[in-house]
């Protein structure tokens, strides 16, 4: 179902809502083509010359909407920014009334984020036809571009996903980026996919999202080739799921000493922004095994990837005019 | 469809009355708004109509226990006028609404105003109503309960709404059995569904959905039974979800405790795998659980643990349902598939069909203490005429609920109520020939 919704008869992006029921062809097609912007950074292209992206945001965000933002301006479409408060939309026709007029100024693509699992799903089936939706996060669900600039940055660094051990650590519950990291690398092949982190932020049947659980930080990272930190929301800090930042850290963050354990060539990953001292330490996050800043880099270049294979090449609503 | 209370036989129909066992081709007649007979043999005497019925069943009218006619307080939804229809038409009545309706039913005003709405639509059907555990549900203070029995509530109930503390729950409990009324609890323990809105399982987790433990209807289900054990209170439970859950009623009926259970059609035949990619029609609480819970459901409304299927109806307007998921209003409007679902378990070979008359008709009548539920001469002739092997499709547009919300729209169904009467009114004629 997720597959008619997001690809076209053709199996082409229409919207981009999850990595689920994406094959592996087409996932290496979007790093493929990420790679030809990567190559020239800050060449402008007019591929999406004449087409208006809107970021509708629901939820605070300042680096993703940042590089969605210049993903769309370097690909030439006139980009809107509009945050808005979920809080005062919490009715369906407001959601409705909010897609429905801002359709009306002829949008070609809405990226989305939503506190809401399904959201985009939401959004997708609501919008008319040849208006494309991008998810950007929505609930614990997904946050598919922040997974293909993953995989694009290990791709960068590792040759063959098959034989990775992958390790994902921290609050996996309440992360659409882990769920979403996972899908990818099964997608790509690893089947050495860990998730770490206390037994409150372990989501139920972790494995049958293709991730084996481990309670023990050090017992996890044993022989990872990639780790991969989430961020810890500030409200998940104290109380139930665990009982403060520093008995995480002690417990689950990624110190000096525990890297120097790891193996020699494993790398370091995080989505941001970090938490200093939580999920990571201070050196940790820029020293030389850490990929941190590439992936900033790197969601650029996804994110005109997915952009211009959904809208460019004369596909979408006014290009078929 | 007749206007007045003519005197009717109904001929030929399989008899299924599970008061008294009764499963056996023959005759019932309806004189003056009662059974005068119903058996093997015609009756003696003259009637005003004839029904042939050969190849239809006979069954008590259906008693639901649970269903929102979402009035008073929510009559953008639907209304008590509009649920009746749909009642008749699936077969039903008599239903209980539960208290949450705003204002709550929480004095014996509120009920005369509901009992004077549903004479002003023609009374048509018996609506039974649940009290209020709690004065406006808060869980805190007991609302003057006597008088509400006073008023003849079939029970009490705090409906979704939790007690403030376990103490409440053991004073409403003794107090309730001092009236002799039954508390109707839904066993969901608040701090543990948390918000949810899935069963917490590999769905959830999946769609990243927050998820409600099954250990939130078994710690609920503990609490209560601790309790009865305590006070010797009668507890029904409503809307089971869960094989544990199951499993503990059934082991409490054994040691004789006075409890009894319901489920909702649809948990019968859902799970959580038919949320899909957020249908928000699957949207309700109790969650759909797992494969597996289903079957210990189905298992104990075989058994007889489970004593009642009720329809758990909640119309809704559409715009309920069009959100993302989480942000949707659970519910189904579920009057017109109750009959029909339970038909299928029957097809299943799941249920004989005078078991299944017990589980939409006596069994439920006996957790409400009310004569009804039963074909005996005497009795009011409250009968639904099913066509077991009629085909049909359901189709929203065509539901006479107001809310169309339903997970079964488009599903091809085996069996529905041909005629349904209230009181020997025939309030419902699906218009197909009977012979």
């Amino acid at each position: 179902m997720t597959g008619s919704l997001q690809l076209d008869e053709n199996g082409r992006l229409k919207h981009l809502l999850t990595i689920e029921g994406l094959s592996r062809e087409l996932l290496t097609q979007i790093l493929d083509r990420a790679e030809t912007f990567v190559a020239q950074p800050r060449r402008k292209s007019a591929l999406l010359h004449g087409r208006t992206v809107v970021n509708l945001f629901f939820e605070a965000s300042t680096r993703t909407r940042t590089t969605f933002e210049l993903a769309a301006k370097r690909l030439s479409a006139d980009v809107i920014n509009l945050d808005v408060q979920a809080s005062s939309t919490s009715k369906g026709e407001t959601l409705l009334d909010t897609l429905a007029t801002l359709q009306a100024m002829h949008v070609d693509m809405f990226v989305i984020r939503h506190p809401a699992s399904g959201a985009a799903h939401f959004f997708a089936r609501q919008a008319g036809p040849g208006v494309a939706v991008l998810n950007a996060g929505d609930g614990r669900h997904a946050h598919p571009t922040q997974a293909l600039l993953d995989m694009f940055t290990i791709r960068k660094h590792k040759k063959d996903f098959r034989k990775l051990s992958v390790a994902i650590v921290g609050d996996i519950l309440h992360s659409r980026v882990a769920r979403s990291d996972i899908r990818a690398l099964r997608t790509l092949g690893t089947a050495d996919i860990r998730a770490i982190g206390p037994r409150t932020l372990i989501p139920a049947e972790v494995e049958s999202l293709g991730a084996r659980p481990y309670y023990s930080l050090d017992e996890g990272l044993e022989g990872a080739d990639v780790v991969m930190l989430l961020r810890l929301q500030k409200e998940r800090m104290s109380g139930y799921y665990i009982p403060s930042p520093g008995e995480f850290f002690r417990t689950f963050g990624l110190t000096r000493q525990r890297l120097a354990q790891l193996k020699p060539d494993a790398i370091v990953m995080h989505p941001g922004p970090i938490n200093r001292g939580i999920e990571i330490e201070g050196d940790v996050a820029y020293g030389e095994r850490s990929l941190i800043l590439q992936q900033v880099t790197h969601g650029i270049a996804v994110r005109m990837a997915v952009m211009a294979m959904i809208l460019g090449e004369g596909r979408g609503r006014r290009g078929k005019a | 469809m007749s206007n007045g209370t003519a005197s009717v036989l109904i001929a030929n129909a399989r008899l299924l009355d599970p008061s008294s066992g009764m499963d056996a081709t023959g005759f019932a007649a309806i004189r003056g708004g009662v059974i005068v007979h119903a058996g093997p043999k015609a009756p003696k005497g003259r009637f005003e109509e004839t029904v042939e019925a050969a190849g239809r069943w006979l069954m008590p009218g259906l008693v639901d226990l649970c269903a929102r006619p979402r009035e008073p307080g929510a009559m953008y939804k639907a209304s008590i006028r509009s649920e009746m229809a749909a009642a008749q038409a699936g077969g039903i009545t008599a239903l209980c609404m539960p208290p949450d309706t705003r204002p709550v039913i929480d004095t014996p005003s509120v009920v005369d105003r509901i009992l004077g709405r549903v004479a002003h639509a023609g009374g048509r059907l018996d609506v039974l109503v649940l009290g209020a555990l709690t004065q406006g549900l808060a869980g805190e203070a007991l609302p003057d309960m006597a008088a509400l029995a006073g008023t003849g509530v079939v029970g009490v109930s705090n409906a979704y709404a939790p007690l403030a503390n376990v103490l409440v729950a053991r004073r409403a409990l003794e107090y309730a059995r001092g009236v002799g009324l039954t508390v109707h609890a839904i066993p969901q323990e608040r701090s543990l569904s948390n918000g949810g809105c899935a069963h917490e399982g590999a769905v959830a987790t999946r769609l990243g959905l927050p998820g409600i433990p099954t250990a939130a209807e078994t710690v609920a289900i503990a609490q209560w039974l601790a309790l009865v054990e305590q006070t010797g209170a009668r507890v029904h439970f409503g809307r089971l979800s869960s094989a544990r859950g199951v499993e503990m009623i059934a082991q409490a009926q054994a040691k004789g405790l006075p409890v009894t259970a319901d489920v909702a059609a649809h948990q019968l035949f859902l799970t959580e795998d038919d949320i899909g990619e957020y249908d928000a029609q699957c949207h309700v609480l109790p969650p759909l659980r797992t494969q597996a819970d289903r079957a210990a459901l189905r298992e104990g409304v075989r058994t007889g643990a489970i004593g009642a299927i009720c329809s758990d109806h909640q119309p809704h307007e559409a715009d309920a349902k069009i959100d993302p998921f989480p942000m949707t209003e659970p519910g189904i409007s579920a009057l017109e598939t109750l009959l029909p679902l339970t038909l299928q378990l029957v097809h299943e070979r799941l249920l004989e069909p005078l078991a299944a008359a017990a589980r939409l008709c006596s069994g439920p009548a006996a957790v409400l203490g009310r004569p009804l539920g039963s074909l005996s001469a005497g009795a009011p002739a409250h009968l639904v005429l099913v066509d077991p092997a009629r085909r049909w499709t359901l189709r929203g547009e065509r539901m006479r609920s107001a809310g169309r919300n339903t997970p079964f729209d488009g599903r091809a169904f085996r069996g529905r109520a041909a005629r349904t009467w209230h009181a020997g009114v025939c309030v419902f004629d699906d218009g197909a020939p009977l012979v």
